[in-house]
C-alpha cells in the first residue's frame, strides 16, 4: 500500500476532498469569515442569497456562509473528540476483552458494551440534559459514550481472530506477555478496521451533533452549529427555504465526504489483507 | 431451544436491572429537591416536606429505587411533578404516535431495503447497483430531520398533499391519522433503509460467496434457486441485528422527527419535562426506551435462534 | 466412446492463462485421477466440466459429456445436467453444507430439482436412500440432522449422497479427503470405489497426492501450470514415468532425507503423566459443567539429538499436548522436564527455559505479522535473551540464521507477504533457530507445503539437526513425513499415547490395533516407485 493506492481510489479521493473543504472552512473562520456573525443587523435580515450574502442571511440578519463556517467547527470539533473518547476507551478494552477472552473480565466488557448499546446517544443526551442543563459538552459525552462500545467491538472482534494466529503463538514462545502482544502485534492489525470505523463514527458523530443541536440538546445560542440554524429557520423554511437548505447541504457534505473516504480507505486495506492470505 | 431462550431472558433481567440501576441513580443525583422547585421559592418548609411525603421523597434511596421499581411492573410510574397526573397516563396517551410511527417507519424501511439490497446484490456491478449504491450512499448521509423539512417545503406547501404537522387523533378515522404519520414516517425510514439496503447487499454478496452456495449450483440450482432457497435465509442472519438496532433508534429518533411535525408524541413529553424538571417523567420515559431497546434485543436474539440451528444447541 | 471427454481445453480468467491444451477422457466404470501440485488448473478443469467458473473465465476447446457439448450449451440445459448427469464432491465439508437446512432436505433437494413431479415425502424417502448407501444409517441419522451436528466425514458422506441422490453418469471429486483424517480418508475412498462399481459411474479424482490415487485410479493424468504433463494408465505410469517433473513428483512423494545426527542417551525433555481438562459448556442450567479431558496420564521423554514423532487424527490431543509444552496451556496434573529441571515454576515457563525450546508451525501464511519486516520477524526469539546481540553482532545473526535456512541476507529487508509458502516455512525455521535452542517442536510444519517443497524443506530439517545438534519434535498426521523423517515415534488417540517405540519397529509390526488401523489407512505408493526415486 502506497501513495498510488489513495490517489487512485475515486470515492477516497471525492471524500478526501470534500472533507477538507469543510476543514479548511472551520479553520479559516478562526481568522476570518465573510462577516461578523456576534451581532444582530436587523436591517440586512432575511435577504434572499445574492452577492454580498452568497447564502443570504438569517433573521437576525446575520450572513448565513459564515454561520455554515463558524458552524463547521462545532461539527467537527464535536464528532472528533467524540470519536476519541471512543477509541480511547473503547480499543484498550476490546484489546483486553479479546486478551482475557473467556474470563470474567471478557464477559464484563462485554456484557457493559451490550448494556451502553441499549442507551441511543439521544438518550444519553436526554439524560445529561435532565440533569446538568444543556451544552455543547452533552453532545460530546452523549456521542463519546455510544461510541466506546462501537470501538471496543470491532477492536475485540479483530483482535479475537488475530490471537488464533500462529505469529501470536511465536510471539507467546518468545516469552511476551499479553499486553505487550496486543500492542506490538494485535493494535497495528486491527488499526485499518479502526479507521475505517474512525471515519465513519466521524460522520455520525457529525450527524448525531446536528440531531442534538436541533432539539436544543446539544449547542446553545449564540453559538451557530448546523443543527442549531435548521432549528430557527424550521419557522421560516415556508418562506425562506434557503435557510433550512444551505446547513442541510453542509451536514450532507460533509457527512457524504467522511463515509465516501471511508469506504475508499477499505477498498485501499482490503485488497492487500486478501493478497497476503492467498 | 428452551435452555437458549432461558439464557437469553436471563440476559434480559440482568439488563433491564443494570440499566433501572444507571437510570435511576442517574436522575438521583440530580441537585435540587424537585418538591421546592415545584412550589416555587416562596414556599413554606411544611408545605415542602407535606409535598416531600406526598411524592415519597423522605425515604430512603434504596426504598425508593424499590417504590419504582415495583411500581413499573404494575405499570405505575408514579405522579407528574409539574402536572399531578399519573406518568402512566401520560406516556400512554403519546406512545399511540411514538410507537405507529416507529413501526410504520421500520416497516417502510425494510419493503424499500431488501428488494432494493438483493437486486444491488445480485446484480453486482450493473446500472442497479451502481444507483443503488449511490442513492444509498446519499441517503445514510442525509440527516432525517432535514430531509422531513424538505418535505414540508415540497409535499406539504408546494403541492399540498400532506398537512405540514400535527396529528388529528386516531378518533378522527385510521387513514387520516396514517396520512398524517407518511411523511414522519418517509423521513425516519429513509435513511434506515439505506443503511439495511447496504447491509443486505453486502451479506448476501458475502453468502454468495460461500462454499454451500457452490454446491447448490452442483445440483443443478440455477441462480435464481439458489438465491430464493439458500443464500437469503443465510444472509438475513446478519441482517436481523440491524433491524433490531433500527428499531431502537426509530423510537428514540423519532423524538427529533415529531419535533419537525409538531407531533404530541413521546418527544414532546420529555422536552416539556427536561424543561418543567419534570425529573420522574424523564426518568420514565428514558427507563421505557432502553425497555423497548432491550426488549426488541431480545427478540431479534429469538429469531437468530429460529433462522439458524446452530445457536439452538451451542452457546 | 467415453462418457467424457475434454479436448484442448483452454481457459483464462480475464487476460491469465490457467489452462492450456488441456485433454482427458473418462469412460463409464472408469476412474480417472488428476494429480497436481498447487496452481497446476486440476480444480479448475473441474470446475470447467461443471462450467461453473468464476466470473470472468473464458474457455476454448471442446468438453463432451455425453452428446452435449458443455461449452455450448446454454445454461438451461447445463442446470439440467449438474447434479443429474453429473455430480460433484468438494474439498471442504465444513462449509459445503447448508448450515440452517437439514440433510434430508439438501438432499431431497437434488431429486426434486430435476423432477418437479416427484412428492415431497418421495423425495425424502429417496434421499434416506441415497444416505443409507453414503453408509449415514437412518436410525443414527435422521433427515432432520443438521450438518453442526455431524463430523467431517459424515458431512462429506452427505455431499456425496447429494451427489449421487441422481444416479449421475459423471462424479467429478475435487480433493475429497484432502480435509479429512487418514482412517475417515480410507473410509470416503472405499465408499467412492464402491459407488462406481455399484452405477458403472465414471469418477474423476483431483488430489495433490499421489498415494491417495495411487491404488484407486485406472489412469492417470499428472498437471502443472495449467498444462498436462503426463498421462497413462496408473498401473504403468507409476513405473514408465517419462516426463522429468512426473519422476520429480514421484520421488518427492516418497523421498527420504538423509539423516545421520548424533543421539545422546540423555533425555532433554521428560514429560511425565502429564493432564489437560477443559471444561465443556454446560448442558443442563443447574448441573456443574462437564469436563474433557484432552491430554491423558500422558508420558514420554526425548533424548538430546533424538528426532521423535508424534502422530493422531485432528482431536487427539496431540495440538493440546504440543501447546502445554509450550507453556501455553495450563496443566491439571503431571510435569514436564526440560534438562532435568521442571518447565513451569509458580504457573510460568522460565525466560531460561523458553530460551531452550522454539517452534515452527503449520500455517506458512499466519505464523508471521504482515506488518514487520523479516529481520524483525525472525529477531523475535531475541526477547528471551537477557543481553540480546546490537549493533553488527545483531545483523550477523540475522544473515546467518537466514543463510543456514538457505535464504540471501538480502530477504530481511522484504515483508513476508513477498515469499512463497516453501520460503516462509524456512524463515520460520530461521525464526525458531536464531537464539540456538536445543529443542524445535514442529507442529505439523510441513504440512500445508506441496510436495516438492515439503522434500526440500525435509532436507533442510536434516540438515540443520546435524549440523547443530538439534532435537526434533515433529508432530503431523502425517505418517509417511513422520516415518521419513523421526527415530522414534509415538501414536496418540483420544488424549492418550497408545503406542511408541522406534519408528520403523511401529511401522512395521505395529501393535496396538489403533496403530495397525492408521497404518493401514495410510494410502500409499506402489514399493516399485520407491526403488526408482
Amino acid at each position: 500500500m502506497n501513495a498510488a493506492h489513495f490517489l487512485r481510489s475515486r470515492s477516497f479521493m471525492l471524500g478526501l476532498i470534500l472533507t477538507l473543504i469543510f476543514v479548511f472552512a472551520a479553520l479559516i473562520s478562526f481568522l476570518w469569515t465573510p462577516y461578523e456573525i456576534d451581532g444582530v443587523d436587523i436591517p440586512n435580515k432575511l435577504h434572499a442569497p445574492a452577492w454580498p450574502n452568497l447564502l443570504g442571511t438569517d433573521q437576525y440578519g446575520r450572513d448565513v456562509l459564515s454561520m455554515i463556517m463558524v458552524g463547521a467547527r462545532v461539527s467537527i470539533a464535536v464528532a472528533l473528540v467524540a470519536v476519541t473518547i471512543g477509541m480511547v476507551i473503547g480499543v484498550p478494552l476490546g484489546l483486553a476483552a479479546a486478551a482475557k477472552k473467556g474470563t470474567w473480565w471478557d464477559e464484563i466488557i462485554m456484557r457493559g458494551n451490550d448494556l451502553v448499546f441499549a442507551f441511543p446517544s439521544l438518550v444519553i443526551a436526554i439524560l445529561i440534559t435532565a440533569i446538568f442543563g444543556a451544552s455543547a459538552i452533552n453532545a460530546i459525552i452523549a456521542i463519546g459514550i455510544f461510541n466506546i462500545p462501537v470501538f471496543a467491538r470491532i477492536t475485540r472482534g479483530g483482535a479475537l481472530s488475530l490471537w488464533e494466529r500462529d505469529y501470536i503463538l511465536s510471539a507467546r514462545v518468545a516469552g511476551k506477555s499479553p499486553a505487550r502482544i496486543s500492542i506490538e502485534h494485535i493494535l497495528p492489525n486491527v488499526m485499518n478496521l479502526l479507521i475505517v470505523q474512525g471515519t465513519i463514527q466521524f460522520s455520525l458523530g457529525i450527524l448525531a451533533e446536528a440531531g442534538l443541536s436541533f432539539v436544543g440538546l446539544g449547542v446553545q445560542p449564540p453559538t451557530p452549529s448546523w443543527g442549531r440554524m435548521l432549528a430557527d429557520s424550521q419557522t421560516l423554511v415556508y418562506s425562506y427555504a434557503y435557510l433550512a437548505l444551505f446547513p442541510g447541504l453542509a451536514i450532507v457534505l460533509t457527512v457524504l465526504g467522511l463515509n465516501l473516504m471511508g469506504d475508499g480507505l477499505r477498498d485501499i486495506f482490503d485488497p492487500k489483507v486478501r493478497k497476503s492470505r492467498t | 431451544m428452551l435452555r437458549y431462550i432461558l439464557k437469553r431472558l436471563q440476559a434480559l433481567l440482568i439488563s433491564l436491572v443494570v440499566a433501572s440501576l444507571v437510570i435511576f441513580s442517574a436522575v438521583e443525583i440530580v441537585p435540587g429537591d424537585p418538591a421546592s422547585f415545584m412550589l416555587g421559592i416562596n414556599a413554606q418548609e411544611d408545605t415542602i416536606m407535606a409535598l416531600r411525603e406526598q411524592l415519597g421523597l423522605n425515604v430512603s434511596l434504596t426504598q425508593r429505587y424499590f417504590t419504582w421499581v415495583t411500581g413499573m411492573i404494575q405499570g405505575d410510574f408514579g405522579t407528574s411533578y409539574t402536572y399531578r397526573t399519573p406518568v402512566s397516563d401520560m406516556i400512554s396517551e403519546r406512545m399511540v404516535i411514538s410507537l405507529p410511527l416507529a413501526i410504520y417507519a421500520l416497516t417502510l424501511s425494510t419493503l424499500i431495503a431488501f428488494p432494493a439490497g438483493i437486486i444491488a446484490a445480485t446484480r453486482r456491478g450493473s446500472v442497479a447497483d451502481v444507483s443503488v449504491m449511490g442513492v444509498t450512499q446519499l441517503g445514510v448521509a442525509i440527516p432525517n430531520f432535514w430531509f422531513a423539512m424538505l418535505m414540508v417545503v415540497v409535499f406539504a406547501i408546494n403541492l399540498r398533499w400532506f398537512s405540514a404537522g400535527g396529528f388529528p387523533g386516531w378518533d378522527a378515522g385510521f387513514f387520516a391519522a396514517m396520512k398524517a404519520l407518511t411523511l414522519p414516517a418517509i423521513a425516519l425510514a429513509l435513511p434506515q433503509a439505506s443503511i439495511l439496503a447496504r447491509v443486505m447487499r453486502s451479506s448476501l454478496l458475502d453468502t454468495l460467496s460461500e462454499d454451500f452456495i457452490r454446491t447448490a449450483r452442483a445440483k443443478g440450482l440455477t441462480r435464481r434457486q439458489t438465491l430464493w432457497r439458500h443464500a437469503l435465509r443465510n444472509a438475513l442472519i446478519p441482517v436481523l441485528t440491524i433491524i433490531g438496532l433500527q428499531f431502537a433508534f426509530l423510537l428514540a429518533g423519532g423524538i427529533i422527527i415529531e419535533k419537525v411535525f409538531f407531533l404530541p408524541g413521546l418527544g414532546q413529553l420529555i422536552f416539556q419535562a427536561i424543561t418543567q424538571r419534570d425529573l420522574i417523567v424523564v426518568e420514565s420515559v428514558v427507563m421505557l426506551l432502553v425497555f423497548a431497546v432491550i426488549l426488541v434485543n431480545f427478540t431479534v436474539d429469538l429469531a437468530y435462534g429460529l433462522a439458524d440451528p446452530r445457536l439452538r444447541r451451542s452457546r | 466412446m467415453s462418457l467424457l471427454t475434454i479436448n484442448n481445453l483452454s481457459m483464462k480468467i480475464g487476460a491469465v492463462e490457467i489452462l492450456r491444451d488441456v485433454s482427458m477422457s473418462v469412460d463409464p466404470g472408469q476412474i480417472l485421477g488428476v494429480i497436481g501440485e498447487s496452481g497446476s488448473g486440476k480444480s479448475m478443469t473441474a470446475f470447467s466440466v461443471m462450467q461453473l467458473l468464476p466470473e470472468g473465465a473464458t474457455c476454448t476447446g471442446e468438453i463432451t459429456l455425453g452428446d452435449t457439448n458443455m461449452l455450448t450449451a446454454p445454461e438451461p440445459d447445463l442446470c439440467a445436467i449438474r447434479g443429474n448427469d453429473v455430480g460433484m464432491v468438494f474439498q471442504e465439508p465444513m462449509t459445503a453444507l447448508n448450515p440452517v437446512k437439514n440433510i434430508g432436505d439438501q438432499v431431497a433437494e437434488t431429486i426434486r430439482i430435476h423432477e418437479p413431479s416427484v412428492s415431497k415425502a418421495e423425495a425424502l424417502s429417496r434421499a434416506r436412500a441415497a444416505l443409507d448407501r453414503c453408509e449415514l444409517p437412518g436410525d443414527r441419522f435422521p433427515l432432520t440432522r443438521y450438518p453442526h451436528e455431524m463430523s467431517g466425514g459424515q458431512r462429506q458422506r452427505v455431499v456425496i449422497a447429494m451427489a449421487i441422490a441422481r444416479h449421475p453418469k459423471l462424479l467429478i471429486a475435487d480433493e475429497p479427503t484432502t480435509a479429512l483424517d487418514v482412517t475417515t480418508q480410507a473410509e470416503i475412498l472405499d465408499l467412492l470405489k464402491r459407488l462406481v462399481v455399484e452405477d458403472n459411474m465414471g469418477l474423476m479424482m483431483i488430489t495433490h497426492d499421489l498415494a491417495v490415487v495411487s491404488d484407486l485410479a485406472d489412469h492417470i493424468v499428472i498437471m502443472k501450470q495449467g498444462e498436462v504433463v503426463e498421462q497413462g494408465a496408473a498401473a504403468t505410469l507409476y513405473r514408465d514415468a517419462e516426463h522429468p517433473y512426473t519422476k520429480a513428483l514421484f520421488a518427492a512423494s516418497s523421498h527420504q532425507p538423509d539423516r545421520s545426527a548424533p543421539q545422546h542417551a540423555l533425555p532433554l525433555l521428560q514429560v511425565k503423566n502429564l493432564v489437560r481438562d477443559y471444561s465443556l459448556p454446560r448442558t443442563k442450567l443447574f448441573a456443574p459443567a462437564g469436563k474433557f479431558r484432552a491430554v491423558n496420564d500422558v508420558s514420554f521423554e526425548i533424548k538430546r539429538g533424538e528426532s521423535l514423532g508424534l502422530v493422531g487424527e485432528s482431536g487427539c490431543g496431540k495440538s493440546t499436548l504440543t501447546r502445554a509444552i509450550l507453556g501455553l496451556e495450563a496443566l491439571q496434573g503431571g510435569e514436564i522436564l526440560l534438562d532435568g529441571k521442571a518447565l513451569v515454576t509458580g504457573g510460568h515457563i522460565s525466560r531460561a527455559a523458553r530460551r531452550k525450546m522454539q517452534v515452527v508451525f503449520q500455517d506458512p501464511y499466519g505464523s508471521f505479522n504482515p506488518r514487520h519486516k523479516v529481520a524483525r520477524l525472525i529477531t523475535e526469539p531475541f526477547h528471551l535473551l537477557d543481553t540480546p546481540p546490537t549493533g553488527l553482532a545483531h545483523d550477523l545473526a540475522i544473515d546467518q540464521a537466514l543463510i543456514s535456512v538457505g535464504m540471501a541476507p538480502d530477504d530481511k529487508h522484504k515483508y513476508i507477504h513477498e515469499f512463497s509458502g516453501g520460503q516462509r516455512q524456512r524463515i520460520a525455521i530461521a525464526r525458531a533457530l536464531i537464539i540456538r535452542p536445543e529443542l524445535i517442536i514442529l507442529d505439523e510444519a510441513v504440512s500445508a507445503l506441496d510436495v516438492s517443497v515439503r522434500a526440500q524443506v525435509l532436507d533442510l530439517l536434516a540438515a540443520l539437526s546435524e549440523k547443530h545438534g538439534l532435537t526434533y519434535l515433529f508432530i503431523s498426521h502425517d505418517l509417511s513425513v513422520v516415518r521419513s523423517i523421526t527415530d522414534r515415534v509415538l501414536v496418540m488417540k483420544s488424549g492418550e499415547i497408545v503406542e511408541q517405540g522406534e519408528t520403523e519397529t511401529v511401522f512395521e509390526h505395529p501393535t496396538h490395533p489403533y496403530t495397525k488401523a492408521l497404518i493401514n489407512a495410510a494410502p500409499r505408493l506402489p514399493d516399485d516407485i520407491k526403488e526408482t526415486a
